[in-house]
């Protein structure tokens, strides 16, 4: 079979771009620690840190899921004035520092914020501090990431196919479940993955609205932070760790990224 | 059994303002040029398009209503719809999408797939149940689609221009097909086309629109035999002219005056078929009354005939033989001179 | 440019207002004037102070860019391990600075100039009126600290175990700045860091001081190795060990060096 060939700049420039991102990975690699890789993984405040980092990064993921895809649809489907500005500040925290992000939380949902104070006086519920905090922030920095990738989804799909199930009689409720959610089904679970990665990676908002404390607010992402500065090598293989997860489920996501309709 | 329509609406250059009347046992086809607004008022009439005003009555029952602001959703309402492309939910089994009507309206998920299953089985396509719609051929899943729409049992079937996405070789065996499940259907059927072939095929009545007005309606024997517009003229094949008649002669709007017989009085169609004119290179004697010149502006050969365009103070297409073609040894811009009988002049009422 | 203008302004009306009273460090004319920039990486605990100071510096000798780097002394242990441009390091204990020697990331000894001492911060006014080291275990008082690998959290857990006080933060902050913020924002009552952190949060905090059971802090400071100009980076250090210098940093509550 006759194969098209791949002009040479092409090659060059892809083959840098590719580099860029295997170099730091292999480095990470050949300068782990490996024959104490097995203390280093199983000492308790790591497995703590993965615990904690899992289970938020997860909830943070089907906070995003419950809130995101009703604005995506709104964003989709609705006009409004005022729409591209909802639309800007609900994706703003993509572009903003993330530490800013936590002290903007810290401000509102703080002890003294505007809504944390009448959280705190009325039910006496505090947010920094606790892993409901860490969830929060880190649905505050993933959360736009699924909003656009199923915006783009919903805007892509052809329409057509919900026309046809009314016809049939369907619901709106009964299209949306079974038509459209169904048909932006990779742009769904493109989403929701992009958001996991970047709730499973942060580290700004969360050490600054949450604060960092061992099982309850320490992240994989701050507790290899604070490695660092004791055992380095230890992060090393903390990081590979973190690394490794995600590229698992980065590698298993593509093939249903590229079959989106 | 009864669909009555009325419907004004506006959408970009289209300004749709039609009335429709469909009897219980009907099949009506909508008939007109792309454009026209055939499919829009079908989506009109499913409660898919917002219009201006108007009303939507089936079964007397109001389904739409601009003056008194009455509106049943489209899914309220006891419709089948065949789309063009058919929009089968690709996610979904063959039989699912057939059963999809069904389970939308409350059928429990076992009566769905028997009822689902029937219907396979009468469009023949029951060994592809458990099949995609993407491993089925272009025909099958116009079937798939038909039955889809049928199944939930509805009162008014609407079909969009059902053979448009076949091929021409699979289009006549599906139309047969087509015709034969439609025959069975007994609500009330309004099909979309801008073919001629299938609107004659497929229905009892012809309503053709143009510019989302109608030009005329009737059985597809007056339309094609007493074409009102240029459009259905050109679909039937005939030349189509429009004057004051005035006892055997008819004034066209551009001047001439033709000789037709028959022609009494009052603004008149004059329809002259192709075969009845005769073309020469010089003014004719003989007994035609129509003599007219002109020149030949476009010669086409199809199949045994040639169609040759006359362009002049009468502009006609006459249709030779071949053989007469290279007798006249015409070629194109050839000046020629035309003549056709008065008794070959059809007249009706404008 | 411009903030560079400022500060030179700043300075000149400091320089007229002060007058010719008082001995200044610049009395003494330099021969040759210094000129080129350095980096100063100071612990978090240093900022308002090594500001001040840079500023005053920078008046003594126009031609020096110095730039201050700020972060928590571990943290700033990996940057310079890691190659980050420090010219001299001002830690916040002896520990991280002994790590960087070791390391061999230093030039020549480390000399000690200032030394700190905990105070406990709370909001302003003391709402929930804590007395003591003890009160940070009272039910109801949100306790803040720094990690154990910053000086201050070590310190903190010092002082907390002399005293013999049990009790479990709600947060380790990766620097002093971290712990003063949350009691700026109201979301923590109470947190240890240095007195000279109280003070340089003025109004927006109040302290409690530790009579019993403190501990010093020890800051050491020294040239970095592969520094780019070790000529101003020596005569920073001795303008810091200088009395103006001194002087300056017991402003802001710094203890004496020696």
């Amino acid at each position: 079979m006759r194969r098209e060939r791949v002009p040479i700049v092409v090659l060059v420039l892809a083959a840098i771009g590719a580099a860029f991102f295997i170099v730091p990975l292999l480095g990470l690699i050949v300068r782990s620690p490996w024959r104490d890789a097995v203390t280093a993984l199983t000492a308790p405040e790591t497995v703590e840190a993965l615990k904690l980092s899992l289970f938020a990064s997860l909830s943070a993921t089907a906070a995003g899921l419950v809130l995101g895809v009703p604005l995506a649809w709104l964003y989709a489907r609705v006009e409004f004035p005022g729409r591209n500005l909802l639309r800007a500040l609900t994706t703003l925290p993509m572009v903003l520092p993330p530490v800013v992000g936590g002290i903007a939380l810290l401000l509102a949902f703080g002890r003294r914020g505007l809504v944390g104070s009448w959280l705190d006086s009325t039910f006496g519920i505090t947010l920094p501090f606790t892993t409901a905090g860490v969830v929060m922030a880190e649905t505050f920095v993933a959360m736009p990431f699924l909003i656009l990738t199923v915006e783009a989804g919903l805007r892509s799909m052809d329409r057509r196919y919900e026309e046809a199930a009314r016809t049939l009689g369907a619901s709106r409720w009964r299209v949306f479940t079974r038509v459209t959610l169904p048909l932006i089904g990779p742009s769904l679970f493109a989403g929701a993955v992009l958001c996991w990665a970047r709730a499973l990676g942060e580290f700004g908002a969360t050490i600054t609205f949450a604060g960092n404390f061992p099982g309850v607010t320490q992240t994989m992402p701050l507790a290899v932070y604070l490695l660092l500065e004791t055992n380095q090598e230890a992060s090393y293989i903390l990081s590979l760790v973190l690394l490794l997860v995600s590229l698992v489920v980065l590698v298993g996501l593509r093939d249903r990224w590229l079959g989106s309709a | 059994m009864s669909l009555d329509a009325s419907i004004q609406l506006t959408i970009g250059p289209l300004n749709l303002e039609m009335q429709v009347t469909i009897d219980e046992g009907e099949v009506v086809a909508l008939l007109g040029p792309n454009g026209a607004g055939k499919t829009t008022l079908l989506r009109a009439v499913a409660g898919l398009v917002p219009f201006r005003s108007g009303h939507v009555r089936l079964d007397g029952k109001v389904l739409e209503d601009t003056a008194t602001g009455e509106y049943v959703p489209t899914e309220r309402r006891p419709i089948g719809f065949v789309f063009q492309d058919y929009l089968l939910f690709p996610h979904l089994s063959v039989l699912e999408n057939v059963a999809f009507g069904l389970r939308s309206r409350g059928t429990s998920r076992q009566a769905a797939v028997e009822i689902a299953m029937r219907w396979l089985d009468r469009v023949g396509l029951k060994s592809y149940a458990g099949s995609k719609p993407a491993e089925l051929s272009g025909g099958q899943r116009q079937r798939v689609a038909l039955a889809r729409a049928l199944a939930p049992d509805p009162r008014l079937l609407l079909l969009d221009e059902p053979l448009a996405a076949l091929d021409v070789t699979t289009r006549a065996d599906v139309r047969r097909d087509l015709k034969r499940h439609l025959d069975s259907f007994e609500g009330i059927r309004l099909v979309v086309t801008h073919d001629p072939i299938e609107a004659v095929a497929l229905a009892d009545r012809l309503i053709v629109m143009e510019n989302g007005r109608l030009v005329q309606s009737g059985t597809p024997a007056e339309v094609t035999e007493r074409p009102r517009s240029q459009y259905v003229a050109d679909l039937v094949g005939v030349n189509l002219l429009r004057g004051e008649a005035d006892h055997g002669s008819v004034k066209l709007a551009s001047g001439p005056v033709l000789a037709a017989a028959g022609a009494e009085l009052g603004e008149v169609f004059a329809v002259v078929h192709p075969r009845a004119i005769a073309i020469h290179r010089t003014h004719p004697e003989g007994s035609p009354r129509n003599v007219w010149s002109g020149r030949a502006s476009s010669i086409e050969l199809l199949g045994n005939r040639v169609r040759v365009r006359i362009d002049g103070e009468v502009p006609l297409v006459a249709e030779v033989t071949p053989a007469a073609l290279k007798e006249l040894n015409l070629v194109e811009g050839g000046e020629v001179w035309l003549s056709f009988k008065a008794t070959d002049v059809a007249v009706y009422p404008a | 440019m411009r903030s560079r203008l400022s500060l030179v302004i700043v300075a000149a009306a400091f320089l007229a207002a002060c007058g010719s009273s008082g001995g200044t460090a610049a009395s003494s004319p330099s021969p040759t004037p210094l000129s080129g920039s350095i980096s100063v990486f100071a612990a978090a605990s240093l900022t308002a102070s090594f500001n001040a100071l840079g500023a005053s510096f920078q008046t003594a000798h126009p031609g020096v860019t110095s730039k201050f780097n700020y972060a928590g002394s571990p943290t700033l242990v990996t940057q310079i391990e890691q190659g980050g441009p420090a010219d001299v390091f001002a830690s916040a204990d002896t520990t991280n600075m002994d790590k960087l020697t070791t390391d061999g990331f230093t030039v020549g000894s480390s000399s000690v100039f200032a030394h700190n001492q905990l105070e406990i911060v709370v909001a302003p006014g003391n709402p929930k009126g804590i007395t003591g080291l003890a009160d940070l275990a009272k039910p109801g008082v949100i306790y803040i600290t720094e990690a154990p690998t910053v000086p201050a959290g070590k310190y903190s857990l010092q002082a907390l175990a002399s005293a013999g006080v049990k009790v479990t933060p709600k947060s380790l902050e990766t620097s002093v700045t971290g712990v003063i913020s949350k009691i700026e924002t109201g979301d923590a009552d109470a947190g240890i860091v240095y007195t000279t952190d109280v003070s340089a949060a003025g109004s927006k905090v109040s302290g409690v001081q530790i009579p019993a059971n403190n501990v010093i802090a020890t800051y050491p400071i020294v040239v970095v190795k592969g520094t780019t100009n070790s000529v101003v980076a020596n005569v920073f250090i001795t303008y810091v060990l200088s009395a103006s210098g001194q002087s300056t940093l017991q402003s802001f509550g710094f203890l004496a060096a020696s």
